[in-house]
């Protein structure tokens, strides 16, 4: 009896420092990930004059919210906010609709060579003609300098043309016969009775385009030249980068980069940056937990099928 | 262009795709010769689509004739010098040309590797994440490693320069501790960058490439578990024996799939990381296609360079895909 009981307290001896460990390092990621966004956040609020010299590390100093008044003085940001959230709610429609009626397309199987469509629309995940040479394609269909460039290349995605394709057909087919024994055409089929009951998987693809939009800044450095059309995620990269066109806006947002130990609130570089920084990062963290279901969903929705 | 999380997603579903399409081929195929009249106005409707798909991802093969032309775009592809082969002969022929593309290779694939390397980190975070039994922990702790996978390389970047630039947090924190006297340049500078580039890689999506582990873990029968409880088995034997082999074909096909993209590693958290002091290691292929073609204007040079790293990734893939089918009997594409 001692024998045993010896050896049960010394696995669960094990067992408690196993978890502790466990827990611990756990912990600590969580830290490493989320700390730096926390960081930004308590510079972006506190004095300025204090978090441009480093010293805001634990909590904010100062606590004053006129920064996020500020920084929309700043030349070009209102507009690049504009274009931002623009290509996001088109962009993100647009590719949501587009996904929704062609996954739902291509399970129809009396359209016209069906298979070599679907496989000529999917084929195109694996391959790409690479970056000068499409460069000069949206160069000659007039897309640079355009915002279109921002919307049109994205409204046809293979992956999400499967996602919905999977979806449609674990749904009985019952509900189509059933609405063209009434007379529905297959518009009518596709608008009131396939995409109301999407709904799981048109969210899962909104999210992903939606913070793929948002993010995206490559497009802008590839394509646009012209100022008007900076994205949010474009001017933050000038303001890191670029520490002239910084101090220049600072001047316009009323700022002193002279002296450092300026006024609490007039503009620095360091508070033009991590205000920019939270402006562009704060639309995704609260979005992401509301969704997080979604997603995770969707991913379950692929991997449990087989 | 390819960002992980897209290849998460993709692995996950091109494993249901072909299995599921073998599975309904028989049945389709009866029922299509059952319906009857094909329908050309069901084409019509989605055509729209296939011509935004052709104009965006055929057509640009069209523009692989520029490396076979010393193009300059005042002079349009007409007015331009038709060179042949000239940029691929350069390539392996001119000494400067082969150095610079030899390093350039030596990054991206350097790289690849050590992401590749890496790749068991969300296996084992999964794995570990697992034995937590506090659910709320467990919830927080996922949702807390995920949210870097969904911000952008300019916000990494932006982290980055906030965290360790010369006046940054961390080299102020080591200052005021007295450790050091002059702040250690952690991003300006020609040390360590793969492995640098690499642990950026691992900040942002270790937890989002954990969730498609933990998915398939929910999915192992528990009824294992209980079996190896009889049988004795501790809290590791039940890890190692149980739960890590049942997560080996999803740890296969990510593999895989990543073997197959070796070349591509896309320009985005390159390009923003990149400077003068780093440029030499940090130039993978796509940012160097990037660089000669737009900042350095050679469009020819690098549309040569696009096409062969495309033509072998293509080959790559089928290979892989070959191997998979040979393995596991299965194809990943």
């Amino acid at each position: 009896m001692t024998a045993i009981a010896q050896h049960q307290a010394r696995r669960s001896g094990g067992d408690i420092v196993f978890a502790i460990v466990n827990y611990a390092v756990f912990g600590l990621l969580v830290v490493i990930c989320a700390y730096p966004f926390y960081y930004l956040i308590i510079n972006s609020i506190s004095a300025n004059d204090i978090s441009a010299l480093g010293d805001v590390r634990l909590w904010p100093i100062g606590f004053h919210l006129s920064n996020y008044e500020q920084v929309f003085q700043l030349k070009g940001l209102p507009l690049a906010a504009v274009v931002s959230v623009g290509r996001t709610v088109i962009g993100t429609v647009a590719t949501v609709l587009a996904s929704a009626f062609l996954g739902f397309m291509f399970t129809q199987e009396r359209m016209w060579a069906r298979k070599f469509w679907y496989r000529f629309t999917i084929i195109t995940m694996y391959f790409s003609a690479g970056l000068i040479p499409v460069f000069i394609i949206m160069k000659n269909l007039g897309l640079t300098n355009n915002f279109w460039v921002y919307v049109l290349p994205w409204i046809v995605q293979p992956f999400n043309i499967i996602l919905v394709k999977t979806f449609v057909e674990s749904m009985p087919k019952e509900l189509q016969e059933a609405a063209e024994l009434d007379g529905a055409n297959i518009m009518q089929i596709f608008f009131r009775v396939y995409l109301p009951n999407m709904t799981p998987i048109l969210a899962t693809i909104a999210i992903f385009s939606a913070v793929a939009q948002w993010n995206s800044f490559q497009d802008t450095l590839i394509y646009i030249t012209d100022q008007s059309l900076y994205t949010l995620q474009y001017l933050l990269y000038m303001f890191i980068n670029q520490a002239s066109s910084l101090a220049a806006a600072a001047q316009d947002a009323g700022g002193n980069l002279g002296a450092i130990a300026a006024a609490a609130t007039s503009q620095t570089p360091t508070s033009i940056r991590m205000t920019v920084s939270v402006i562009v990062v704060l639309p995704i963290i609260f979005i992401y937990p509301l969704f997080q279901r979604f997603f995770v969903k969707g991913i379950m929705l692929g991997a449990v099928k087989g | 262009m390819v960002s992980q999380a897209v290849l998460t997603e993709v692995a996950a579903t091109a494993i249901e795709e072909s299995a599921d399409t073998r599975k309904r081929r028989r049945g389709r195929k009866q029922r299509t010769e059952r319906g009857g009249k094909t329908s050309i106005g069901m084409f019509l409707c989605i055509a729209p689509f296939l011509v935004l798909m052709f104009l965006f991802s055929y057509f640009p093969l069209y523009g692989w004739v520029y490396s076979l032309y010393d193009y300059k775009p005042a002079l349009g592809l007409e007015g331009s010098e038709f060179v042949g082969l000239q940029w691929f002969q350069m390539l392996v022929s001119s000494p400067t040309q082969m150095a610079q593309i030899g390093q350039v290779l030596l990054n991206t694939l350097a790289i690849s590797f050590l992401g590749i390397a890496t790749s068991v980190l969300p296996l084992a975070f999964a794995v570990f994440l697992n034995e937590i039994r506090a659910k709320w922990f467990r919830n927080s702790v996922q949702t807390l490693t995920t949210l870097p996978n969904f911000i952008s390389w300019v916000l990494v970047y932006m982290i980055a320069f906030s965290l360790f630039s010369s006046s940054g947090l961390v080299n102020n924190v080591l200052t005021d501790w007295g450790l050091i006297s002059t702040p250690i340049k952690f991003l300006d500078t020609d040390q360590n960058v793969w492995l640098a580039m690499t642990l950026w890689s691992i900040w942002k999506g270790l937890g989002w490439g954990a969730i498609i582990y933990l998915a398939a873990i929910s999915g192992i029968d528990q009824s294992l578990y209980e079996s190896a409880e009889i049988d004795g088995a501790g809290r590791f034997q039940k890890m190692w024996y149980i739960t890590v082999p049942q997560l080996m074909p999803t740890y296969l096909v990510l593999l895989l799939l990543s073997i197959a993209n070796l070349l591509n590693n896309g320009m985005e958290q390159y390009y923003v990381f990149q400077n003068a002091f780093n440029k030499q290691y940090i130039q993978v292929l796509d940012l160097y296609v990037y660089n000669i073609g737009m900042t350095g204007n050679s469009l020819s040079m690098a549309t040569a360079i696009g096409m062969l790293k495309s033509v072998i990734s293509v080959i790559l893939l089928f290979s892989v895909n070959w191997i998979s089918k040979r393995v596991r009997g299965t194809s990943i594409v």
